[in-house]
């Protein structure tokens, strides 16, 4: 597998605000001291001008990235997750979401693939809060290609928008001619009849490994990935749910709150449906490189394979 | 100031210090007391000091005020109504349940609202979000916050202070009404804030303390924070909770308290005697 191309999604947000720079003149890069981190700094070199960075004081920066905003401004405000989405949850509802202003929020670091910095900075609680903001768009992008996307689909949205970005390189998986990002739209990547993985983030990639595992085992297996957590694909989750037997949601994220939840959500109401939910099961993370880490709390492939064989 | 246009600020002020008293009368609760407390100083910025246009709310290069203090949106509903921004009688519709005049700003729906506020401590980074804007397009608006001095517990004002002064904003002028009083009780007897002055020129700013009351000093640090270049501005008005209405002065119990209709006849009558 050394030939895959792995690029972590930072990079990919550090380099698509570079690009979206030279296009649009109002797009300005908040960041909180971890301009090297969120890969922000790669903005910084191209445009220091608009590279705001804020110091370590989250709460500040959204509210400066919410007066920016009211005046013309597009400021892509980019921390840990933990800080975005955690310390700063109350300005970014009150201050970004109760007015709906037009702040995108950048959150790298998100999920236990963090690695050695341990529990305290792997958030996984960010989606769950992020849900719950009336008007918030969330992005978890899959990988290079899509996050990239994603922040382009971003500046197109008048609102507040959270991104969700990882640390860990992770393989390009949608190096295809007809690939097309759409805002809220799940994406079939492989069809199948027995059962459905909904995964989001590096999630995806996993997934799509796990998948073809399960095949080998005679499983016929349909893969879609669910970029947007918010608004959520129901089309996509009831339709799997009328042709598929059981659902299964991956997520590197608290089983509550998250895609997991999302998708139970749209199943209660629209189409009750087996499901078996894959994520961090209530629990804090702990120190340790990433690939172990997934592998440790079974959302690797080999992970994945083994709680849908166990959850049938 | 000449004596004509102290008189006609002092009219003004009334005027809107009824507005504020029969809002809340109206709403059955709200926040009298520090309203009352910064209506010289708003009546000031509004019918004085800042560049704004009522008939165009959102002209881009308007002046922008930000209520850090979001409680005391009586006091900014009755000036904005006062200087044209909407109709004076909507102010008995405050906190009613189908109206726009909400129970704290709300710029999607109040015009002349120049941001959301309430949850205290947030108002003043949007500020000066605000004025770093102005800077980064070279424009030459400027920015008003205004904070309680207990709001000024909260830290999120010392992280917004800090980059205030760091980057230089002048214009961005601050002003913290220092009534003294805050829910639990004094100031200084809940987790003081104070000395305040000290603690904004610690943050790179150039302070100006005066009696928030005082026509002719307010007219003077507007001017001074007008002239400053290189720092922002803090302005720290000593001020009268309740200020104008005899049974609620200097009082915290009059924070958050509708007055009853009895009550309300005597604000008024106050009001009136007070002028």
């Amino acid at each position: 597998m050394s030939d895959v191309v792995k690029i972590a999604t930072r990079d990919s947000y550090g380099n698509a605000l570079v690009e979206l720079g030279k296009e649009k003149d109002n797009v300005v890069v908040l960041d909180a001291d971890l301009a090297a981190a969120t890969k922000t700094a790669t903005f910084k070199k191209a445009f220091p001008e608009r590279h705001i960075d804020c110091g370590i004081a989250e709460a500040n920066m959204i509210g400066i990235a919410a007066g920016l905003s009211t005046c013309g401004k597009v400021p892509f405000a980019s921390t840990f997750a933990m800080f975005a989405a955690g310390r700063a949850f109350e300005q970014v509802r009150n201050s970004v979401g109760y007015p709906h202003l037009n702040v995108k929020i950048g959150a790298t670091h998100a999920g236990i693939s963090v690695g050695e910095d341990g529990a305290s900075h792997q958030c996984n609680e960010d989606i769950a809060l992020m849900r719950t903001i009336p008007g918030m768009t969330i992005i978890n992008p899959s990988d290079d290609i899509e996050a990239k996307a994603a922040v382009k689909a971003a500046y197109e949205i008048d609102g507040p928008v959270y991104m969700r970005f990882g640390r860990l390189a992770v393989p390009v998986i949608n190096d295809n001619a007809d690939y097309k990002f759409e805002v809220g739209k799940g994406v079939l990547l492989k069809d199948g009849t027995d059962i459905t993985i909904l995964a989001t983030g590096l999630e995806v990639g996993e997934s799509l490994k796990a998948a073809e595992s399960l095949e080998a085992d005679g499983i016929s297996v349909r893969v879609i990935n669910i970029h947007t957590i918010k608004p959520i694909d129901k089309d996509i989750v009831v339709k799997a749910a009328k042709e598929t037997k059981k659902l299964f949601t991956v997520e590197e994220h608290s089983i509550i709150g998250g895609l997991g939840s999302a998708v139970a959500e749209v199943l209660a109401e629209e189409n009750p449906a087996p499901l078996y939910r894959i994520g961090v099961r209530d629990t804090f993370g702990e120190s340790g490189p990433a690939v172990e880490l997934l592998h440790k709390y079974k959302l690797d492939a080999e992970g994945i394979y083994e709680q849908i064989k166990n959850n049938m | 100031m000449n004596q004509e246009t102290k008189l006609e600020l002092e009219t003004q002020a009334r005027e809107i210090r009824k507005g504020i008293v029969t809002a809340v009368h109206s709403a059955k609760s709200g926040h009298p007391g520090g309203s009352l407390s910064a209506a010289d100083i708003m009546t000031y910025l509004y019918f004085k000091e800042m560049n704004i246009d009522p008939a165009n709310p959102k002209d881009p290069n308007r002046d922008r005020f930000v209520l850090s203090k979001g409680h005391i949106a009586p006091a900014l509903y009755s000036t904005l109504s006062h200087r044209g921004y909407f109709p004076t009688s909507d102010l008995t519709t405050l906190r009613h349940t189908g109206s726009y005049l909400q129970g704290h700003p709300d710029m999607k729906h109040i015009p002349g609202v120049d941001m959301s506020s309430g949850s205290l401590g947030q108002g003043l980074s949007a500020a000066v979000g605000m004025a770093l804007a102005a800077k980064l397009d070279g424009k030459n608006y400027r920015v008003f916050a205004m904070c309680g001095d207990g709001e000024i517990e909260e830290g999120q004002i010392w992280e917004a202070a800090m980059f205030a002064g760091f980057k230089k904003l002048d214009n961005l002028t601050v002003i913290v009404d220092n009534n003294n009083l805050q829910i639990d009780g004094s100031i200084d007897e809940v987790c003081s804030p104070y000395p305040i002055p000290e603690k904004f020129e610690a943050f790179g700013f150039n302070v100006i303390s005066i009696d928030g009351h005082d026509f002719d000093a307010i007219e003077d640090a507007f001017a001074k924070a007008k002239a400053t270049t290189g720092k922002p501005t803090a302005i720290i008005a000593k001020t009268v909770k309740g200020k104008g209405v005899s049974f609620m002065e200097n009082q915290c119990g009059w924070h958050g308290k509708a007055p009853n209709d009895e009550e309300f006849e005597i604000a008024l009558k106050d009001l009136e005697v007070n002028a």
